[in-house]
């Protein structure tokens, strides 16, 4: 069974998947010739399968096993930081729930999508107003509904959002949806009442741990153990981003290499520690001069500056020798650059006025 | 006649000329049947665009090389049709988004799902999956880049996404943590001056030590920018001489006597002549934010620190503001201004003080 269903949809026309799905399979035999596995990142081949194979989100969990079961569904706002496993459990859920019928069942729309407020009006809407029926086609019975899965929502505008209130509602008989989204600040208030919320937590270092061990048994990749503890670090609890990191390194090292620390640092993009010290000691000495070069210096190792940024923050916050005051003005300007920094300023400017900052305030 | 920095570009993995541990991790990454969605990363003129097609190339052999140029339009929600150039070969295509303004991210959803849809012919074909390379990721908007989030998860078995991006802090988390990240550093003074020498030995030239290590300096560790200028500087004259003029670009000179001027004289009068020369400057194509650079790289240098905490402190200011609006030149122009008023002040508390 290949590893997720997103992937066996997307091959349905040309048969390359080799799912355990039926419907695949049937399609996969009628190709003319045998076709090699299409390679799947790990990422795609560990997703969970059934929800049982979730980690840490227990009441999600809890409520789709109810449904799988034969329960109501209720409409679902899943908000968390990115690689929780959002998307990865409500797809599991469908496909169990759904089985062979899953493609018939289930709209998924995510930002790749056009989802403005026409498509709310007449795709979204023609698609919930479809009654389904409570019975599969082998006979047995599933729930009278369709679930409509709006993907990364904090991305669609408010006006689609406001036109999504009353479909939500007059469509209950036969429609649920499912709202996925980074932030729920960005989702209007009518709409998240309307749904039961679900929080997903960052996952802990064990889980992580756990994931990769298996991981790493089953594909054989030869790492050391303290390098776990590192993946976790480098992923800040982003399931999707310790196994990419683990990937790639694997791939980039080749099978023979055993995956240590360095490796991963390097890999991950993660700022060696002396450049922020070195930053500090720069800004200590007050001149204007050596701040530029140093500047430019990381500017041409290509190290990102918003990373350098993110890890400062740290660095100040746990920084001995800085008294109260002077953490306080570097953390305020710090804010201010960063955001900056994101909404497209330039890097060489706000990592000077930064530096700026820090030396009037270590004055 | 090709450029040299064209002729010389190293087309295989194994001919780069720095960088030799990274390529080999290449390698390791083609001789697998597969590889992830890859984000290059590195200040411009380092080599990014080299090392895609030499891995591109290690992939698919030479057919990647055979280039032909494409017109896609498309058409925006709004009905507006939008025409960009694409570059391609039977195994890869190179599109930058950008150029189609604010409307790339129609261009990442039906350029993309266009490509990652359709599968290989030549089932025979080494790989099953098709390359987009995607120029100047950094200039997506963040809309684009959120449209590209699903997509590259979705498409993963036909197509695989690779990102030359100048600095990673304007990708959004969510696309970093997709992609495996190639950090590009810039050469070093040495690396540099050794590309040189070797170019000017294979096309028969005497290149001047003392010469080519001024090359590298102005050059800012730009690869092809020093390239550039040696070839310019050997149209000027040849035999190479030691001291010998090494052309600069005229518009950073240019931005230089700028600066010049507006530390001279602070009044109204002179604002209004500094703005027709930034006007010149962006009429010329040069783009804002250099400008912005090179101006507060000009300006800081005779003043004090307190002017030069202010001058950033205002320079930030402003280009934030920049990024986010229409018109460039209110801007800078008003950076300038504030720069003035600064400078003025300064000087008239200087003043005050001897007096007393």
């Amino acid at each position: 069974m290949t590893a997720n269903s997103v992937i066996a949809i997307a091959f349905l026309k040309t048969g390359k998947s080799s799912s355990g799905n039926s419907s695949t399979d049937k399609q996969a035999t009628n190709a003319p010739t045998e076709r090699r596995k299409p390679p799947a990142p790990w990422v795609e081949k560990y997703r969970p399968r059934s929800v049982d194979d979730v980690v840490e989100q227990s009441e999600v969990v809890a409520v789709l096993r109810k449904c799988v079961e034969g329960a109501d569904l209720p409409n679902m706002l899943l908000y968390g930081p990115p690689g929780t496993g959002k998307t990865s459990t409500i797809l599991a859920a469908a496909r169990q729930i759904f089985g062979d019928m899953y493609r018939d069942r289930i709209l998924e729309l995510n930002a790749s999508d056009e989802r403005g407020i026409n498509v709310v009006r007449t795709k979204i809407k023609n698609f919930a107003q479809l009654t389904a029926s409570n019975v599969r086609p082998d006979g047995r019975s599933c729930p009278p509904f369709k679930i409509i899965v709006l993907d990364e929502a904090d991305s669609m505008t408010h006006a689609a959002q406001a036109a999504l209130r009353r479909t939500m509602e007059k469509e209950s008989r036969s429609t649920r949806f499912c709202l996925i989204c980074n932030y729920v600040s960005r989702i209007i208030v009518p709409i998240t009442s309307r749904c039961s919320k679900f929080r997903f937590k960052a996952l802990g270092e064990t889980q992580i741990i756990a994931r990769l061990q298996h991981i790493c048994e089953l594909e054989g990749v030869r790492i050391d153990p303290d390098a776990y503890k590192s993946i976790v670090r480098i992923s800040g609890g982003d399931m999707r981003r310790a196994i990419t990191t683990l990937q790639s390194c694997y791939r980039l090292k080749g099978a023979e290499h055993t995956i240590n620390t360095d490796d991963l640092l390097e890999m991950s993009g993660i700022i060696p520690e002396h450049y922020l010290e070195d930053y500090l000691e720069v800004c200590r000495s007050g001149n204007y001069e050596r701040l530029e070069h140093f500047v430019r210096e990381i500017g041409y190792s290509a190290y990102s500056v918003g990373q350098m940024m993110d890890q400062f923050v740290e660095f100040i916050v746990r920084c001995g020798s800085l008294t109260d005051k002077q953490k306080a003005i570097i953390c305020d300007k710090l804010g201010e650059c960063c955001y900056r920094l994101q909404d497209g300023g330039s890097e060489y400017l706000q990592i000077m006025d930064l530096g700026c900052t820090i030396i009037l305030a270590l004055k | 006649m090709a450029l040299w920095v064209d002729k010389y570009r190293p087309r295989e993995l194994s001919k780069l000329d720095y960088h030799k541990d990274q390529a080999e991790n290449l390698r390791n990454l083609c001789k697998q049947s597969d590889f992830p969605h890859l984000m290059f990363y590195g200040p411009s003129g380092a080599g990014k665009k080299t090392r895609i097609m030499c891995l591109l190339r290690e992939m698919y052999g030479a057919g990647v090389e055979r280039l032909r140029n494409e017109t896609m339009s498309f058409t925006t929600p709004s009905n507006r049709k939008i025409e960009v150039m694409t570059v391609g070969s039977n195994y890869h295509l190179e599109v930058n988004p950008s150029d189609a303004g604010m409307y790339d991210r129609t261009v990442v959803i039906d350029l993309i799902k266009q490509v990652a849809q359709t599968h290989q012919i030549d089932i025979n074909g080494q790989r099953e999956f098709k390359v987009i390379v995607i120029s100047e990721g950094d200039e997506l908007t963040k809309d684009a880049q959120h449209a590209l989030r699903r997509t590259m998860e979705k498409y993963v078995a036909t197509c695989r996404i690779i990102l030359s991006v100048n600095s990673t802090s304007r990708i959004i988390p969510a696309i970093r943590s997709r992609c495996l990240g190639i950090r590009v550093p810039a050469p070093s003074e040495n690396e540099m001056t050794a590309v040189l020498q070797s170019t000017c030995k294979r096309e028969g030239l005497v290149l001047p030590p003392e010469l080519a290590k001024r090359v590298v300096e102005k050059s800012e560790r730009n690869m092809r920018r020093a390239l550039l200028m040696l070839e310019a500087s050997k149209v000027q004259q040849y035999p190479f001489t030691a001291q010998q003029q090494i052309a600069e670009l005229d518009w950073q000179v240019y931005l230089r006597e700028t600066a010049t001027q507006i530390v001279s004289e602070q009044t109204p009068a002179k604002l209004e002549k500094i703005r027709d020369r930034l006007y010149e400057l962006l009429s010329q194509g040069v783009p804002p934010n250099l400008i912005f650079r090179g101006l507060v790289e000009q300006l800081v240098n005779n003043c004090d620190m307190s002017i030069k905490a202010k001058t950033l402190e205002y320079a930030t200011q402003y280009e934030h503001r920049m990024q986010n609006g229409a018109k460039h030149i209110f801007h800078l122009e008003a950076f300038v201004a504030q720069f003035m008023n600064i400078y003025k002040k300064f000087l008239a508390e200087l003043v005050m003080t001897d007096d007393f």
